[in-house]
């Protein structure tokens, strides 16, 4: 169901500063009622309210992640901002920095007092240049007021703010890569456990949250928490409140658009993205970044058993199928990011697997062997299918190399890589045969839509 | 010669470490303060921070090495990075990747002989709403097409 809202984006066109998010959005007010008037157990349980899943793309529900901390008898807690923004296909979080910075900083004052924390780290990306500029900037702002600093809005509870900058790696949106990032050393994934709640930044206890995840905390506390919840067409199933979803590739006007969370791929390309170019028909779709299995246009919901939460859709198509954290993970794929990369009829499956192998190639950290060597051998075994000088057994070996990712690396970037890829050779394996054949050529092959 | 900061960088630095319970912590917000000056992330840069630091310099290289933004060797005065990601691709980067190697007459990855423009393709810059785009020094140029790419490249060839 689309139901187009304006909690975050109200003031993309109105303005970034202090002043237009106090004015237009009532801005301040909720971190001022949550430090003045609730206790951090309180905040804590009315954060659970919302409902809100990790924005990031594992979807995990942001108050059960408060509810891990607990207080150390010696060492400080730490509230940690992911916006490492840089799955392929995504290109939300960028949008409230540049736009929205007060939402965030507004969300850390929240996030940071809910948690036990007095200092939150912003992890920008280093090419978002303008992000950190408008990030600063709201610091400064904030401070001035008397909403940063040892007394927020009088209270006796400080907190700082400051944003990080990360220096050009992929892997650094991996959580623990992140937190090794933040304390200066390579951005390497670390064994969990200990997880960051027991042992984060610096070794101490620490949230990562990301950072549309934290932006939407002031306006549920707004709302009241429940209430935003149920904005959702997914509150029923613990899917709460409102997100961005982007929609790119191709698509007539690619975008960043507010709704409340339960929206349909379909709705999403034509009733927001203005259809396909060239009117042409769908291929397929990446649901929510390049590390989500693709789903086919033609794929429809086999859910025929009444209990099943997909039931609902049995028979229809997976494009009408609300998007959610459950409702993708029930037709085989995830919700990730919310950001959909639209492919038409006529896009190179095989064209556009390898473009994606040669991300996760590049972008592998190289500690764990099998996503190192793997990543890189699925990539030079494409190019190989692509080149025409592939056999059929390359097929099985593309298989046989994403299957020995899965489950052995210390991080979800092995998955990431293997699913994806395995969700190619599945559902396109004729394409992939046609290569090994030689009954289509990389001549053929194209990325664009004509 | 050993390398040093400008008065002005080593103030920012000195802002930079009273952000984090550690001076490590600063090794990167660092380097990209000695990169900015510098260019490149030369060895005497490599002993400058592991000593300003405290860390040693084996733990500086490694950091170096890992993180694609730091330049281990020189390169030309203005960046040019292309996002080569499918979201890119599927609006034309390939299209985009060919021209400015064709205006410039470098392949991605090298520099031009007047020392102008160093031309590398980029994964994934958040800007799949907006493509296909490239990175030029620190400004994002979004929906480029064909004419803006060469008013953009004749811009720093001119520069």
């Amino acid at each position: 169901m689309l139901r187009r809202t304006d909690y975050l984006t109200k003031v993309y066109a109105l303005g970034h500063s202090l002043e237009v998010y106090e004015r237009q959005v009532q801005g301040y007010q909720a971190a001022r009622k949550v430090l003045l008037t609730m206790t951090r157990e309180h905040v804590v349980d009315e954060a659970k309210k919302a409902n809100i899943r990790g924005r990031g793309g594992a979807g995990f529900p942001m108050g059960i992640k408060w509810s891990f901390m607990r207080p150390h008898p010696t060492k400080p807690a730490y509230l940690v901002i992911n916006a490492d923004e840089g799955e392929p296909g995504t290109h939300k979080d960028r949008t409230l920095m540049e736009l929205n910075p007060h939402s965030i900083i507004e969300g850390c004052i929240i996030g940071c007092y809910a948690i036990g924390a007095n200092v939150a780290y912003i992890y920008v990306r280093d090419e978002l240049h303008l992000s950190k500029e408008r990030l600063w900037g709201a610091i400064k702002e904030a401070r001035a007021k008397g909403y940063l600093g040892k007394t927020p809005f009088g209270k006796n509870y400080p907190i700082e703010v400051h944003v990080h900058t990360g220096a050009g790696a992929y892997i650094c949106g991996e959580e623990t890569s992140l937190l090794n990032s933040l304390e200066g050393r390579r951005g390497e994934p670390r064994l969990k456990p200990p997880f960051p709640a027991q042992a984060g930044a610096f070794g101490c206890p620490t949230t990562v949250n990301n950072l549309e995840t934290i932006a939407t905390v002031p306006a549920a506390f707004m709302l009241g928490c429940e209430n935003y919840s149920k904005l959702s067409a997914l509150h029923h199933i613990g899917d709460g409140g409102v997100r961005l979803y982007g929609i790119n590739g191709h698509v007539k006007k690619p975008c960043v658009v507010e709704l409340a969370v339960g929206p349909t791929i379909n709705e999403l390309i034509y009733d927001i993205g203005g259809g396909i170019l060239g009117d042409k028909p769908l291929m397929c779709v990446i649901p929510g970044g390049s590390s989500t299995p693709l789903l086919r246009a033609d794929e429809v919901v086999n859910a025929p058993d009444e209990k099943s939460p997909l039931h609902a859709w049995h028979g229809k198509s997976v494009m009408d199928v609300p998007l959610g954290v459950d409702t993708m993970r029930g037709v085989g794929t995830m919700l990730g990011t919310c950001c959909i990369t639209v492919m038409a009829e006529g896009t190179d499956p095989v064209l556009a697997m390898l473009n994606l192998m040669q991300f996760y190639h590049h972008e592998s950290c190289g500690q764990c062997t099998p996503c190192r060597e793997g990543s890189a051998w699925l990539d030079r075994t494409v190019q190989k299918l692509y080149d025409g000088q592939g056999t059929t057994d390359d097929i099985a070996l593309l298989a046989d190399l994403a299957n020995n990712i899965m489950g052995n690396t210390l991080c979800a970037f092995g998955e990431g890589t293997a699913m994806p890829a395995l969700a190619f050779l599945k559902k396109y394996r004729k394409e992939f045969e046609a290569y090994a054949t030689g009954a289509r050529t990389k001549a053929q092959a194209r990325l664009t839509v004509d | 010669m050993a390398f040093a900061l400008t008065p002005e960088r080593e103030n920012e630095l000195q802002d930079i470490l009273t952000r984090y319970p550690t001076r490590m912590a600063a090794t990167i917000p660092l380097l990209h303060l000695c990169q900015d000056q510098n260019g490149w992330v030369s060895e005497e840069v490599i002993q400058f921070v592991s000593q300003k630091l405290d860390v040693p310099p084996a733990h500086v290289q490694g950091v170096v090495t890992f993180y694609t933004l730091f330049n281990q060797k020189p390169v030309g005065k203005h960046q040019v990075w292309v996002c080569r990601t499918l979201p890119c691709a599927l609006r034309g980067a390939g299209d985009v990747i060919a021209q400015c190697e064709k205006k410039l007459g470098i392949h991605v990855g090298e520099t031009t002989k007047d020392g102008k423009v160093t031309l590398r393709t980029a994964e994934c810059l958040a800007s799949c709403g907006t493509a296909p785009m490239m990175q030029v020094d620190k400004d994002y140029h979004e929906n480029l097409t064909p004419e803006r790419i060469d008013a953009i490249l004749t811009r720093l060839q001119e520069s």
